[in-house]
């Protein structure tokens, strides 16, 4: 098998005496969706804050692409080729979702102290930008501010500052949460083919997504993952059935 | 040089750290409940000062006039938390920074339409007029120690009061919580008021004990203002215990700064030079020792929130 | 909406010269002098609104750089009079009293302050950063006050006012020009920093920190820049205040000075290109007008700004033209 894309190991995480994030061991392979899921609770944002670098773990290792991240920052991970989305939107509400969207772009071209020709004017910038809106659907949103985007609408703006990052892994925390049927199950065909361009790990409640686009999944429930495999070992393993769907066995 | 000299330089440095300790402790519990920078804390120092020195002139007695300080500043403090500073809780710092700056000019403008451009100046009380001996031989102002001794009851009794009272209990919730508190039905305005109060009461007596030592004048708090400010940025924002060794610290190596370093820069160049770069340096020294604690520590020696 | 601040822009880029013309026309020299310190305290607040009004940095400290700038005018200016050498080690440099040298001097020299203040204070954020850019510029004030060499507490007179190439800078309408022209080339080039790459980081990083740094850019080099240009553009200003003055003391450095400069951004609207000409106009007239009236003029100013901050958001701008539009 290939080497792994991402590998975090015997990661932790307290916040005082919580364990959020209870000796995990994960990892992420070329071409793959691996799903992470659990109850609400469970530690599963935290655990992409410590991935992302916004929270410093405790003990344990974060390697992504051979090197071993865990002493730098959000902006040098990015940088490496990290490319998130957040639970709750995080976007330049000021700005319209094209300029979201060629901030990435322009953060992706590793060229943000250029002080003198306009950005507005900047084909180079633009036409990438629009691509993106393309892919996720949103041209015809691209000069609307970001804070007047409806909520479905903010998440594939996400999805597409993402993108733009031409990113070596996905983090996607909630992609789905609030899109609609319709917009999941777009968004599902979507992620189905962006496997391709780089693996994600997607953190995701919609359970028909996940069991329709994950090859790998892991169950995380109060900090630890009980459980880790395919869609079908998921499905069969009781331990996950009691703790996650709450049946006795 | 004489050890009672330095023991003397040690003591003042100690006075001023306590004075220093007044007001950091109001802006430091202030922004620590309220989430609030207030520039006009200096103005509530003066209002102290001047209050103390007015009714000292009138009544002829000192007591009386700490008693006015503290209320004249703890009045003022409650009028501008209900007027003002209520409406900038939901705002961002600049606005706060903004409308709080126009209150120093409304204060310091004030003052001065009331009372005049030329100094107040405040007596000593009798009772603590002459100086004391000190083991080793040195004499040092009754007081100066009175300040001290004054500084460090007030600092026991804030830590009483947050640790052990009902209202502690409120602002150590209030620190950590502004909904949580309002949801268990705690009255969040009237608590806002009565800590603003509180720190301008401290602010007030600050100004009123120093008053007796300098002229009491328009704009005397805004450099005590900035040097407090300095304290709680190394101390940490909203740790009391932090404003405290940040105040013994700023005080202490201000003075000594002031003290030694002219003397120790006689060992490199001639001594009326020394005197001039000594001077100086000593006068920047606080804010080099602030830039290397935040050069460590962004947050401060006490970060409540590290 | 945008159109209708491009015609409130021009209506205050024609208002100051058409100003100092009439007061020159009608033998005024008053309101010649008037007119460029509006000029210069707006080119000052220019400098301040890129770290503040584009990037959030609310630097409550930004009279140091101001001061700096008088200060090197000042002690060109004194040098040059006495023909004294700047300094003699490690080699003699001599004086020049031409204003483009000590204004890139000025520039260059804020820059070396403003780098290891904003890489100290750019790690902290919100009321730290407010209280320590304040610290930072009392210690340049203290410095100033106990180092006697350039007058200490009483501050440096400049004998002759600085030259210009070409130009008879004790005329007021001249200086009035010179002073207006750096100001409308410092708003073109504010113009074109707020739409570039870089101004597209640094207002993003306003916004939103975390998302900027997810996308790989560091917030902190952005903002360093940002306060190091903005330091720079104060500076010069405050080279030409003291060359209107013929006077540069520690005042020039106080909180009180980087209080105003705020105020004034405020007053004309943060972020926004005219803004500190705005503030600037309003802030000189209210100090004009007011004065005349009272010589407890501050009181009435306090609860102005006090008005305007409780009760009027986005400043002079802000209300004529309604909110910021970004492409």
């Amino acid at each position: 098998m290939a080497e792994p894309v991402l590998n975090i190991c015997n990661l932790c995480k307290s916040f005082g005496a919580l364990k959020a994030t209870d000796d995990v061991s994960l990892d992420l392979y070329p071409g793959e969706i691996h799903a992470l899921i659990g109850p609400n609770g469970a530690g599963k944002s935290t655990l992409i804050h410590q991935i992302a670098g916004t929270l410093k773990h405790n003990t344990g290792s974060i390697h992504f692409m051979g090197r071993d991240v865990s002493a730098l920052g959000v902006s040098h991970r990015a940088q490496l080729g990290l490319g998130r989305t957040f639970q709750i939107s995080s976007l330049t509400p000021e700005f319209s979702a094209l300029r979201n969207v060629m901030l990435a772009v322009q953060a992706n071209q590793g060229s943000s102290f250029r002080f003198w020709q306009p950005v507005m004017a900047d084909a180079s910038l633009k036409d990438r930008a629009m691509h993106m809106l393309e892919r996720v659907g949103l041209v015809d949103r691209a000069p609307v501010p970001s804070a007047e985007l409806s909520h479905g609408e903010r998440r594939q703006l996400e999805i597409a500052i993402a993108l733009a990052l031409e990113p070596k892994a996905f983090l996607l925390d909630e992609p789905m949460a609030g899109m609609g049927p319709e917009g999941s199950k777009r968004l599902t065909g979507f992620l189905d083919t962006l496997r391709h361009e780089a693996p994600i790990l997607l953190i995701e409640h919609d359970m028909d997504a996940v069991f329709a686009l994950a090859d790998r999944i892991s169950v995380l429930v109060y900090g630890r993952i009980i459980a880790t495999g395919t869609v079908d070992d998921i499905r069969r393993n009781p331990q996950v059935r009691e703790a996650y769907l709450g049946e006795s066995v | 040089m004489s050890s009672a000299l330095l023991i003397e330089q040690v003591l003042n440095g100690l006075q001023f750290g306590v004075m220093l300790f007044l007001m950091a402790a109001g802006l430091t519990l202030i922004f620590g409940v309220m989430g609030v920078i207030n520039l006009a804390h200096g103005s509530l120092y003066m209002v102290g000062a001047f209050a103390c020195a007015a009714v000292a002139a009138y009544t002829g007695s000192f007591w009386l006039g700490l008693v006015a300080s503290l209320a004249a500043a703890a009045a003022a403090g409650a009028i501008v938390e209900v007027t003002v500073i209520r409406r900038l809780y939901s705002r961002d710092h600049l606005d706060q920074v903004l409308a709080t700056f126009a209150l120093i000019l409304i204060f310091s403008e004030g003052t001065r339409w009331v009372f005049g451009s030329f100094p107040l100046y405040l007596d000593i009380p009798p009772v603590l007029q002459g100086a004391v001996s000190l083991p080793g031989g040195a004499q040092y102002q009754l007081y100066r120690l009175a300040i001290i001794a004054a500084g460090l009851v007030v600092a026991i009794g804030l830590y009483l009061l947050i640790s052990r009272t009902r209202l502690g209990m409120r602002i150590r919730a209030g620190e950590s919580d502004r909904e949580m508190i309002g949801a268990l039905g705690v009255d969040i305005a009237s608590l806002n008021t009565i800590v603003f109060a509180l720190g301008a009461a401290l602010a007030g007596l600050a100004g009123a004990l120093v008053g007796a030592l300098q002229s009491v004048q328009v704009g005397m708090g805004e450099p005590v203002l900035i040097l407090a400010f300095v304290v709680i940025v190394i101390g940490g924002i909203g740790s009391i215990k932090g404003a405290l060794i940040g105040a013994i610290l700023v005080g202490v190596v201000d003075t000594m700064g002031r003290f030694l370093l002219p003397q120790l820069l006689t060992l490199f160049m001639e001594p009326s030079q020394a005197a001039t770069a000594g001077a100086a340096i000593a006068s920047m020294l606080i804010y080099i020792v602030m830039a290397f604690i935040l050069a460590v520590r962004p947050k401060g020696l006490f970060a409540v929130n590290a | 909406m945008a159109n209708r601040e491009k015609l409130i822009n021009t209506a205050l880029a024609l208002l100051l010269p058409a100003l100092a013309l009439a007061a020159y026309g009608m033998g005024e020299p008053f309101y010649v002098t008037l007119a460029t310190r509006i000029a210069i305290l707006a080119l000052a607040a220019a400098g301040l609104n890129l770290a503040l009004g584009l990037g959030g940095l609310v630097s409550f400290g930004h009279a140091a750089f101001f001061g700096i700038g008088g200060y090197m005018a000042g002690i060109f200016a004194t040098h040059a009079f006495n023909q004294t050498p700047l300094f003699t080690w490690p080699i003699e440099i001599a004086a020049t009293d031409q204003m483009p040298v000590i204004w890139l001097v000025s520039a260059g020299v804020a820059a070396l302050v403003a780098l290891p203040i904003g890489l100290i204070s750019l790690r902290t954020s919100g009321v730290y950063f407010i209280m320590i850019t304040l610290a930072f510029a009392q210690m340049i004030y203290y410095f100033a006050i106990s180092w006697p060499a350039y007058g200490g507490e009483d501050g440096l007179s400049i004998t002759m006012r600085n030259g210009f190439p070409g130009v008879n800078t004790l005329d007021p309408l001249n200086y009035f020009l010179i002073a207006y022209g750096l100001l409308l080339l410092v708003l073109f080039i504010f113009t074109r920093i707020r739409d570039s790459r870089f101004g597209a980081a640094l207002q993003a990083a306003r916004q939103n920190e975390v998302r900027v740094a997810s996308i790989g850019i560091r917030p902190l080099r952005i903002r360093l820049a940002a306060f190091v240009i903005s330091a720079m553009i104060t500076a010069v200003a405050g080279a030409l205040f003291a060359d209107l003055n013929r006077f540069v003391g520690p005042s020039m450095l106080s909180w009180n000075m980087s209080g105003e400069l705020i105020v004034l951004i405020i007053l004309g609207g943060t972020g926004r290109l005219f803004g500190p000409v705005a503030g600037a106009i309003l802030f000189v007239l209210f100090e004009f007008a007011l004065g005349g009236l009272t010589e407890h003029w501050q009181l009435f100013l306090g609860l102005i700004l006090l008005g305007v901050v409780l009760f009027v958001r986005g400043g002079l701008i802000g209300l004529l033209a309604g909110k910021v539009h970004h492409g």
